[in-house]
Order: C-alpha cells, then sequence, then structure tokens
C-alpha cells in the first residue's frame, strides 16, 4: 500500500490566507488546474491515456499520476483529467486529435468546481462530519479518489496521503463545504 | 457531610467533591458521580414530581432512562430543558433543576384535585367527553386541554448550543457495556475487528457497576470493567462512547447514537458541541442492552419512596446512597432479596420482605435468616400509605380464595420486584419480530432479521457467568462474520450473581375495593389496572386499540416498563391467551432524542447551501434586492436614489425595451451533450427536432416527461456536428440532467452519447434590448456579429474581453438579444465591464421580475409558473415545438392519451382587465359569472399578471378551459372586493409581430 501519491498539481493558491490553519488540521484553497471531464468507451481509454500522458485507470475509484497529470476514475467510462492551468488548450488538442476516430466526449470543465486541501491528524475525522463514507485507509486507502457527498454539497475527495485530501465541489458549493468543514473543526481546538 | 442518606464509604462516588446544587429553588448537595436522582435521595428527597394526569405525588422509580416519573426541568445557559430523566442527569457544580407539572409548588399542587375527581376521567375521556356541542371544540375543550397537556414547559429561545455530526464504519458495533456487552467488545476486538462499544450511561459496566459480591477472574466485578475498560481503549482498533444512546435501529445496519458531549459539564469550553449524532454504518451489531426489571401492580404502587428493587441496590452500591432507614422489599422474584441483603449489610432495617411465592429457594430464607430478617411468603401488597412519601404498606396472605388480610408494616420505602423484562426495543426497531418465552414468562428476540445478535439479558439469557459467555460468544462470531477473523479470547471465570428465578405479570390479587383502588400500569401516562380492563369491556381486544385507547405503552419508554403488565392484564381480562393480544412495535428512538441531534448543523447560514453567482459581490456593493430560487440567490431587481420594487422594475422594464439592460443568467442549467449520436439523443429527449439543426444555430426545446407533461425548457446550440450546448432552467438543471442519465444508461445504452454538466463552467451575462449589440461589440473578437452573420438564434465561439467566450444571440424579452458565457472565473470582470459599459448607452442592469415582465408581454411561458405539471404543449400553444415526422420522443406517446386530446382542456390564453389599473392577483379563479352561484368550478386560473410600464397598464396570463375559442369574450375573476371583468385576448402583448428580436 502506497503512504503518498504525487499531488504536485494541487498547491495551495499563492496569496490566500488558509481557510484554517490549526496544529491537528488545516484547509487551504488549491491554485487552479484545466479539468476536463473525459468520456469514452472501453475502446479508446488507451488511446487516451498515451495522448493525455498518463493512463486512464481501469480500476474503480483509483488515480494515475505523474507530476502534471492526473487521470481520476469517477466512473466505468468516465474521467477527470487534471493538467496544469496553462496546458488547457494543448491538452485539448492533443486528446481530440489522437481520438478522432473513436466515439468519446472531452468537456472542459476547468472553472465548474474548485479544490481545497485539507490534511492533518484530525483530516478523517472532519471529513467525517459531512461524508457519509467509510474513510478509514483500510476502506479507502491512500490514492484513491471517489465522489460522494459533503452534508448537502456533492464533493469529489482523494486521498493523497494518510491524513491528506483534495476535496473538490462545484463553485457555488464551496462557501458551504469549506464554511462547514471550518464551523465543525471548531472543537479541535477546546481545551 | 449533609447528606443524611449517604452511606460513608463504597459507591462509584467521590465523597470529597461535593457539589451544590438547586432543585425548585432549594440548595442541596451531592458528591461527584451522583446523578440529579441520586442526588436528591442521598437528601432523603423521593417526591420529585407530579403525575401526569391525576398529579399524584410522584418520586424516583428507577436508575435508568425508563424513569417515567422524575422528570425534570434543567436551566442551563437562560433556559430550560424540560422533561429530563433525574435518573441520567449527571450532577454537576450549579446544577439547576425544577420540577414540572405543579402548580404553585410540588408540595401543594392544585392540579392535584385531579385525583379526587378521577372517576371523571376513565380511559378514553376525552373521546367520550368532548364530542357536543361541535362549537365548543373550538373554543372551549382544545383551548383547556392544550392548556392542561403536556409536563414541561418547551424552551423559549432558539437553541444557543451546537450539534456534531460523525458518519463512522466498524465491522462491530456494541450497544451496551453490561457484562455481555463488555466481554463481546472485548471478543471482537481481540480479532482485530473494528469495533465501537456505546453505552447510555457515563461509565461503562451496565449492571457491573451496581454488583456487591460477584467476582470476575477473582476481581470485584468493578475491578474487572475498569481492566476490561483499559485494555480497551489501549487499542486502536476500538472507539469506546459513554453517554451515547443507541436510539434508532434503521435498515442495512445504520444505527443512530447520541452522544452527550458537555451537557454533564459545570462549565464546558463553548466550542464543544452539546451533542453529537453518530450515524454509524455497522456491519455487525451486538445488541446488549440488558433487561430491566418490572414493577408490581398493586394498589397505591406509585408512592415517593416506591421503587425497583434493583434501582434501591444500585442507588446504594453504585451512588452509596439508602433509599430509606427502613425498607420493605415486595417481590415475586429471586433478585429482588440481594437488594435487601445488601441494604441490611449496610445497616438499613429491612421491615421484611414479602414475597409472592409460597416456597421461595431455602437458600435465600436461610440468608434472610441469617440477617434477623422477617420474611412474609406467600404474600402480597394490597395498598400503601402515606401523601407525599410511602409510610407503610398493606399486607395480604393469597389463598385459594383470594386474599385475606396480613395486617399493615411501616416502612419509609418500599422496593418492588415483579421479574426481568428483556429490553428488546434495538431487535424490535431492527424489524425483528419478538418470541413468547413460556419458561421465561416474557418476550425475547427472535431470528435475527439483519446482521445482528442479541447477548445476555436482553435474549433473556441471566446470571454472570451465561451473560458473559453469551457476551464472548457474540463478539467472536459478529468479528468472524464481519471480518472473517478469529481470535480465541481467554474467558473469564465469574462467581456470583447468578441467575435469579420467579417473576410476576398483570395486576395482583387484593382484598381492596376495586372500583375505589388506583394501581398504576404505566406511570408516566397515569394508566391502572382499572382502565385496561375498562378499555377491554368497552370492546378494544387488540394491543394497539387498548394501547390507544387507554395510552399504556404511549410514554417515553415506549411501555418498556409497563407492557407486559398491561398485556397481561388485557389477557385476563379477555380470556385470550397472551400471545394472542399482540404486542406493540418498539421503534425509534429508544429514549427521547433533542430535536438539536436531529437538526444538527442544518440550521442559520448551513440550512442549505447559498449558491451565488459571479455578480453577487458587485449587486451586493450596487445595492440590488436578491431573492431565493432554490439555493440561488439570484438579483431580484435594483433600486435607485430610494426606489420602491415597483418603480425599480417600471423603470427596468422601460430601459430594456427602449436601450439596453444587463441580466446575469448563469444560474441558468447548461449541460454539454457531445458524441457522434448527440443530435440523435437530443431528438429523442426533447419534442422538437434536431438532427437538420447547422452548426452553430440554436433552437428552442421542449422536454416532456412520459406522461405528454412539460417539465422543462430551454435554448439548445449546437456547436459542431457531435456537440451541443443545452440550457435547461435554474430549477430544473439537476432534474433534466438526471433524467437524461437515466434515460442514457437504462434505454439507450447503445448511443455514442455523453452528458456533462457545465452550468457553473459558465457565467452568463445577459444584454438585452435594441443597443445590445452595440453594448458587446466593443469586447467581441472572433465572431462577426452583423445581423446577417449572426442572426437571431445564433450560437459561436470567440473570445470576449480576451477570454473565451460562446456567445449566443437569444432573446428571453423579444429584444435583440446575446448571452455572454466566459468561463466562470472570468464572470466577475465580464460582468464589471459590461456593467460599466452600459451606462454609456443609458442602459440598466435588472433583476428577476424585470425578466419576468419582459418575458409575460411575449407571452413566453415559465416552466413551473404557466405550467403545473399537467400542461401539454398543446395547452400553452406550442404546439409548433413538436416535430411532426418524428419517429418518437419523451412523451409522444404520453400525448396521444385521450384525456390529453379532449376539448375543453385549460388553454394558455392572455387576459386584459377592463380596468387597465388592476393587475390581476396569481393563482386567481377565472369564472363566467360575476358572482357564481357556490360550487361553480372555476373556468381556470390566472398563472402571471404583472403591471407592464411599457403598455401602461396591468397585463396577465392564465389557463383557462378552451381559451382559445374565447378570443375577445369577457370573464370575470372573483376577488373578495368584488368580481374583477377580464377580456380574454391572445398571449402577446408587446410586438405582436416579433420582429424586434431581429433588430
Amino acid at each position: 500500500m502506497v503512504d503518498q501519491v504525487t499531488a504536485d498539481l494541487y498547491v495551495p493558491d499563492a496569496g490566500e490566507e488558509p481557510l484554517l490553519a490549526i496544529s491537528s488540521v488545516s484547509i487551504l484553497r488549491a491554485a487552479p488546474v484545466s479539468r476536463l471531464s473525459f468520456r469514452c468507451r472501453d475502446d479508446a481509454r488507451a488511446a487516451a491515456g498515451k495522448a493525455f500522458g498518463v493512463a486512464l485507470p481501469a480500476k474503480p475509484l483509483s488515480a494515475e499520476t505523474t507530476s502534471d497529470r492526473i487521470a481520476f476514475w469517477l466512473g466505468p467510462d468516465e474521467w477527470m483529467l487534471i493538467a496544469p492551468e496553462s496546458d488547457l488548450e494543448a491538452v485539448s488538442a492533443k486528446l481530440e486529435a489522437a481520438l478522432e476516430s473513436h466515439p468519446t466526449s472531452l468537456v472542459d470543465v476547468s472553472h465548474r468546481q474548485e479544490a481545497i486541501l485539507v490534511s492533518g491528524d484530525r483530516a478523517v475525522w472532519l471529513l467525517n462530519t459531512g461524508i457519509p463514507i467509510d474513510l478509514d485507509v483500510s476502506a479507502f486507502p491512500v490514492g484513491s479518489v471517489t465522489r460522494t457527498v459533503f452534508h448537502k454539497a456533492p464533493v469529489m475527495v482523494w486521498r493523497t496521503g494518510e491524513d491528506s485530501f483534495v476535496v473538490e465541489a462545484w463553485v457555488s458549493f464551496m462557501d458551504y463545504v469549506a464554511g462547514l468543514l471550518v464551523q465543525s473543526a471548531g472543537e479541535l481546538s477546546a481545551a | 457531610m449533609s447528606q443524611p442518606f449517604r452511606t460513608h464509604s463504597g459507591g462509584r462516588i467521590d465523597r470529597n467533591k461535593q457539589l451544590t446544587f438547586q432543585f425548585d429553588g432549594e440548595e442541596l448537595t451531592g458528591v461527584e458521580g451522583d446523578t440529579l436522582a441520586s442526588a436528591l435521595l442521598a437528601n432523603g428527597r423521593h417526591l420529585v414530581g407530579r403525575s401526569f394526569k391525576y398529579h399524584r405525588p410522584r418520586g424516583i422509580l428507577t436508575a435508568g432512562s425508563e424513569e417515567p416519573n422524575a422528570l425534570v426541568g434543567i436551566y442551563r445557559k437562560g433556559d430550560q430543558t424540560p422533561n429530563l430523566r433525574a435518573t441520567q442527569v449527571e450532577l454537576y457544580d450549579g446544577l439547576k433543576a425544577i420540577s414540572q407539572n405543579r402548580f404553585p409548588s410540588l408540595d401543594f399542587d392544585v392540579g392535584a384535585v385531579n385525583d379526587l375527581l378521577s372517576p371523571l376521567f376513565p380511559a378514553g375521556f376525552y373521546y367520550k367527553t368532548f364530542m357536543w356541542p361541535r362549537a365548543f371544540w373550538d373554543r372551549v375543550y382544545e383551548p383547556i386541554i392544550r392548556a392542561a397537556a403536556g409536563l414541561g414547559k418547551p424552551p423559549i429561545n432558539p437553541d444557543h448550543d451546537t450539534y456534531g455530526n460523525l458518519y463512522a464504519h466498524c465491522d462491530v458495533l456494541v450497544i451496551g457495556s453490561g457484562p455481555a456487552g463488555l466481554a463481546a467488545a472485548l471478543a471482537a476486538a481481540e480479532t482485530g475487528a473494528r469495533v465501537i462499544l456505546c453505552d447510555e450511561q457515563s461509565e461503562f459496566g451496565g449492571s457491573l457497576l451496581s454488583e456487591s459480591d460477584a467476582t470476575i477472574d477473582g476481581k470485584s466485578a468493578t475491578e474487572w470493567v475498569e481492566d476490561s475498560i483499559r485494555s480497551l481503549s489501549a487499542k486502536d482498533n476500538v472507539t469506546l462512547l459513554p453517554r451515547t444512546t443507541a436510539f434508532g435501529y434503521f435498515a442495512q445496519n445504520f444505527v443512530s447514537l447520541a452522544e452527550r458531549v458537555t451537557e454533564h459539564m459545570a462549565d464546558p469550553d463553548p466550542a464543544l458541541p452539546r451533542e453529537r449524532l453518530w450515524q454509524v454504518r455497522a456491519k455487525e451489531v451486538v445488541i446488549a442492552a440488558g433487561a430491566i426489571e418490572r414493577p408490581m401492580v398493586f394498589p397505591e404502587n406509585d408512592r415517593p419512596g416506591i421503587m425497583l428493587a434493583d434501582a434501591g441496590r444500585t442507588y446504594l452500591n453504585r451512588y452509596g446512597v439508602k433509599v430509606g432507614d427502613n425498607v420493605l422489599v415486595a417481590t415475586a422474584c429471586d433478585t429482588a432479596w440481594q437488594a435487601a441483603f445488601d441494604l441490611a449489610d449496610r445497616g438499613v432495617d429491612i421491615a421484611a420482605i414479602a414475597d409472592m411465592r409460597e416456597k421461595p429457594s431455602e437458600a435465600l430464607l436461610s440468608v434472610a435468616h441469617a440477617r434477623g430478617i422477617r420474611v412474609e411468603t406467600g404474600c402480597v401488597i394490597t395498598g400503601t400509605q402515606g401523601r407525599k412519601r410511602v409510610s407503610g404498606a398493606l399486607l395480604g396472605r393469597v389463598t385459594s380464595g383470594g386474599v385475606t388480610s396480613a395486617g399493615e408494616v411501616t416502612c419509609d420505602a418500599l422496593l418492588m420486584s415483579g421479574g426481568w423484562t428483556p429490553t428488546v426495543s434495538l431487535y424490535s426497531q431492527s424489524r425483528g419480530k419478538v418470541v413468547w418465552d413460556d419458561t421465561l414468562g416474557t418476550f425475547v428476540p427472535g431470528a435475527p432479521v439483519q446482521n445482528e445478535r442479541s447477548a445476555g439479558a436482553c435474549a433473556g439469557v441471566y446470571g454472570l457467568s451465561a451473560t458473559l459467555e453469551a457476551g464472548y460468544n457474540a463478539g467472536e462470531q459478529a468479528a468472524k462474520a464481519a471480518t472473517g477473523k478469529t481470535a480465541k479470547l481467554a474467558r473469564a471465570e465469574a462467581n456470583g450473581a447468578d441467575a435469579g428465578n420467579g417473576g410476576i405479570l398483570g395486576a395482583l390479587p387484593h382484598d381492596r375495593n376495586a372500583s375505589k383502588v388506583k394501581a398504576f400500569v404505566d406511570y408516566q401516562n397515569d394508566v391502572t389496572a382499572k382502565d385496561v380492563k375498562l378499555a377491554v369491556r368497552e370492546g378494544m381486544h387488540s394491543i394497539e386499540h387498548i394501547k390507544r385507547y387507554t395510552t399504556t405503552g404511549m410514554a417515553t419508554d415506549q411501555g418498556r416498563l409497563s407492557n407486559l403488565n398491561a398485556l397481561q392484564i388485557a389477557s385476563t381480562s379477555l380470556g385470550k391467551p397472551l400471545t394472542d393480544v399482540g404486542l406493540t412495535t418498539f421503534r425509534q428512538p429508544y429514549t427521547p432524542t433533542t430535536f438539536g441531534v436531529f437538526a444538527n448543523v442544518s440550521r442559520g447560514d448551513f440550512f442549505d447551501p447559498v449558491r451565488r453567482t459571479p455578480s453577487h459581490d458587485w449587486v451586493v456593493e450596487n445595492d440590488g434586492v436578491f431573492e431565493d430560487v432554490g439555493q440561488w440567490k439570484r438579483t431580484w431587481y435594483f433600486p435607485i436614489n430610494g426606489e420602491d420594487m415597483h418603480a425599480a422594475v417600471a423603470r427596468e422594464c422601460e430601459t430594456v425595451r427602449k436601450s439596453v439592460g444587463l441580466f446575469d443568467a448563469s444560474t441558468l442549467g447548461k449541460i454539454e451533450v457531445v458524441g457522434p449520436d448527440a443530435a440523435e439523443f437530443l431528438e429523442r429527449m426533447y419534442t422538437n427536432p434536431w438532427k437538420k439543426l447547422g452548426v452553430g444555430r440554436c433552437r428552442y426545446g421542449l422536454l416532456l416527461n412520459e406522461a405528454g407533461f412539460i417539465i422543462d425548457d430551454g435554448v439548445i446550440g449546437r456547436l459542431a456536428e457531435d456537440r451541443f450546448h443545452v440550457t435547461t432552467t435554474t430549477g430544473g438543471a439537476a432534474h433534466v440532467f438526471a433524467t437524461m442519465e437515466d434515460y442514457l444508461q437504462t434505454e439507450w445504452p447503445d448511443l455514442n452519447v455523453w452528458i456533462t454538466s457545465t452550468t457553473e463552467q459558465y457565467a452568463v451575462c445577459a444584454v438585452q434590448g435594441p443597443k445590445a449589440r452595440e453594448v458587446i461589440a466593443p469586447f467581441v473578437e472572433g465572431i462577426d456579429l452583423s445581423p446577417d452573420a449572426f442572426p437571431h438564434m445564433s450560437v459561436a465561439t470567440g473570445t470576449f474581453c480576451g477570454v473565451p467566450c460562446r456567445l449566443m444571440r437569444i432573446s428571453f424579452t423579444g429584444e435583440l438579444g446575446f448571452e455572454v458565457n466566459i468561463p466562470r472565473r472570468h464572470g466577475k470582470m465580464v460582468w464589471e465591464t459590461l456593467a460599466k459599459e452600459i451606462e454609456k448607452h443609458d442602459g440598466t442592469v435588472y433583476g428577476t421580475e424585470t425578466m419576468h415582465v419582459l418575458r409575460a408581454e411575449k407571452g413566453y411561458i415559465i416552466v413551473g409558473q404557466e405550467t403545473d405539471g399537467t400542461v401539454t404543449p398543446h395547452d400553452v400553444g406550442m404546439s409548433w415545438a413538436i416535430g411532426k415526422n418524428k419517429f418518437d420522443f419523451v412523451g409522444k406517446r404520453g400525448l396521444q392519451r385521450p384525456d390529453l386530446v379532449a376539448e375543453g382542456r385549460k388553454q394558455l390564453v392572455g387576459l386584459l382587465t377592463k380596468d387597465p389599473k388592476v393587475v390581476l392577483e396569481e393563482g386567481a379563479q377565472v369564472t363566467k359569472l360575476a358572482n357564481p352561484p357556490a360550487g361553480t368550478s372555476a373556468e381556470g386560473h390566472v398563472t402571471s399578471s404583472y403591471h407592464s410600464s411599457v403598455l401602461g397598464r396591468s397585463i396577465a396570463l392564465a389557463m383557462v378551459k378552451g381559451g382559445r375559442d374565447l378570443m375577445g369574450k369577457t370573464l370575470h375573476v372573483p376577488m373578495p372586493s368584488g368580481a374583477i371583468e377580464v377580456e380574454v385576448t391572445d398571449t402577446i402583448f408587446v410586438d405582436k409581430e416579433g420582429g424586434r428580436v431581429n433588430g
């Protein structure tokens, strides 16, 4: 079992104050990235991975990652492809060119969602105040990614280390998600 | 020490930590480790409340969460929480409690007159009494009943506490930490399984905390508990939750727990929540909820000082409190004898042990004899004396002919035991069906329905050795079932605390006047044996009927104390076996649970997600007024210079028609439909034809459900052969997306097409009005905006303010219009740029109200306003939107149903009031006559109604039966102030030729 995965694309947004910074957990806004929702049937998966630069995982809830590419498995025919913000057009063009003969769907959703970075000893506890799935490392190992909900908001969660997570939400839900996380973390500072 | 009934040593309390508290304003002391109940008893206070119906003085009956009498209000943070069980309230310094259901005081309560008037309040009293006259119900009976009903007073302020939530998963959830629960947790934890152990009490150990002489592995029971908890807490795979009640057992082993986090603290850190809801998904559950003792149903069995025997033992051994100085023990069961022995050993006088059985075991008799305790066998209590505290009891000898008096005994406390009732509540909640055990004379859990097992006393297994063994086995089996892993834990060896024999159900025989005495079955709801018999006489033969007629078993303990006695009384009265009378189902919650636990974080700002658009901050700065549209905050209107809404909307409307307006349309749903079969997919979903729509062109789409009714609409643009930009209504976005995905996955998995939500990828600025082109032109690159190159209903990609943009030329106002879609993070910049630009053209920003008026002036429908889920395209005059040559689409078959093609359906029409100043009320009925006779059906209803400043008069849309055949006819809209005359018109009020969109 890995205990850390490459998550270089998710870095704290420069100049932003942390949303939360206490000894047991911190929440930081992540800098923008390019996000492409990619859909295809199985026959195009290999070609897509080759064009993108990292293989599209077939294993449910898994991610393939390099320093500048991430492919998240989100469904049997659905992946979220992450690349640096400036690579959007190049990545799209390369994928479109490589997949001309395959039926696929590539949609830019870079601006649709935002990410926060949640890490620390109590990160799992904090996320589980609103996320109903089992985040124990035995059930949701490092490297796992899934869509789920945080209270009433849909989110995507990626575990980058035993105590570190990337949480993505649609932009208009992020105030709710981050706000409730910060509120729920309040008791961690109790004497 | 000022607590006269406190023992000098022993118990789970710290006598060195004295605590001061108030009860009804009186200052009293207790010690750390006390509950409010034990502290009151230590002070010799038994009278703690008045009963619900008869206002009889009541004392503490139990030592657990099933307590029916000792319900108190606790003051905290300036407010009061009512109906807390004093047996569960942990004492802290400064605690303030009040008794309930008494006026003016607990000692003198005027409501007690109800007890004397009780012949007037039989079972079914409300059903019988308040029948006539009918008018009296609203004005007299109900207000009086409401004022008299209920126990505590509800808090009046908003709850200033916070509540936490935590989702948790485990292999084995163990509920209850008595011997069975602890053994189960130890055994399961040993395998490495993830274990959660919860207990409603402040301390783990359950019945072991009250044990006096039993040993486990040579240690005292409490030492063994401490060692066991120490070993469990050292394990990473174990979560220990004291003060945590498993109150709900739901489907698929989903169990909810309420943890009381700070309520026991005098001065908790305000950062901590009051309570935490644990939502646990357990692979296996071990229920080790134990058993509770049954009261005996003898006359006047409710006086303060009368208590369950095991509770008396618990107060002595766990809390170091003697329940009296001279205690009478009445029993039909062995275990109560131990209470007598423990009390005697602590120097309490035992007035007598009165056992109903002719021949209790020799062993018990000899122990009693050795202590010099008077024993009466074949002896029953036939009544008690004392008003606010029991002072004596009448004894009766049970003979074949009945009961004969056997004298009186004085006492200051009476401990009773009718035997034990397994706590099957959670098993019952798990949907399990209890079965009758003839040997035990009680119901026990039947076969498990979920991945669950009951262990120990809650399954009818008594005696310490057997209970521990059952616990170990349950824990091992549960862990194995959950994880496949096993580990054999060495069994602890127990000595003492053997299972007792005996028990009795139902009303006890006596020699008193049966019509005069009260023998309580359900203490909290003041139900007597007589009431149950009366219910049977009056025709209630099922326990479900008896329960509702008498309210027995409907108190907060859900009949855990009373059900079996009530059943036995009913069974005897009916002459039917007890099992034929039936048992009611236990439901969630197991014990009363605060609303705060359920509401949890969903309050205030976090009641629901508040979704804001990119223009939000600008709108706030510019004093725009918001309205809630689902979760979205949308700008309603923009008042300037102190305008009211009417003036602001009038100005906005006129400005848009005259020059130009800017509107934030970001909330509209957007779905990108991509793939070679994209056109085919839309062809099947929407009523309109799509295959021939050219790239770069837009079309209005209408979406129906299978029944043929309109459920959504929106403009769809074709970006490429295989790519469409679909828009939906704001409110319909999620539903339309889910519906499309549903069809794709279940009906047409063969289509090569995928849908992606892009609602939040794009911010949308709508620029509408004759000058719209001039406003946007300076910022557009890569798109020829000339009317020929980019006509109405076009879409193109280019850049706007230097950022990528999808520009659509569409209109929901009837004016020349563009919708600028830009990636969301640039939305604020583009909005602010356009807001500045429109000023140069004497334009305005406008909100949803103006948008509504402008579209109504054009007769454009809003799904959900003109339509209500029963409206077809034909009804709203939109048959043109249905592709005539299409093979199929969702709703095509539905539209052919006879009802939908019948004459006389409501149709969309315009209405013009005869008086142009009158604005109709939306939702108002439309009738043929000004004053139709009562019972006349309406011809239709008003769906939209506004003042149109552009026309200088009111306009309205309405759905009216056969409306399109009524053009020019006069109808009426009856209102409380008189009918309003209206003329039926077509639906387009402005620019009937429709030329303006082509500007």
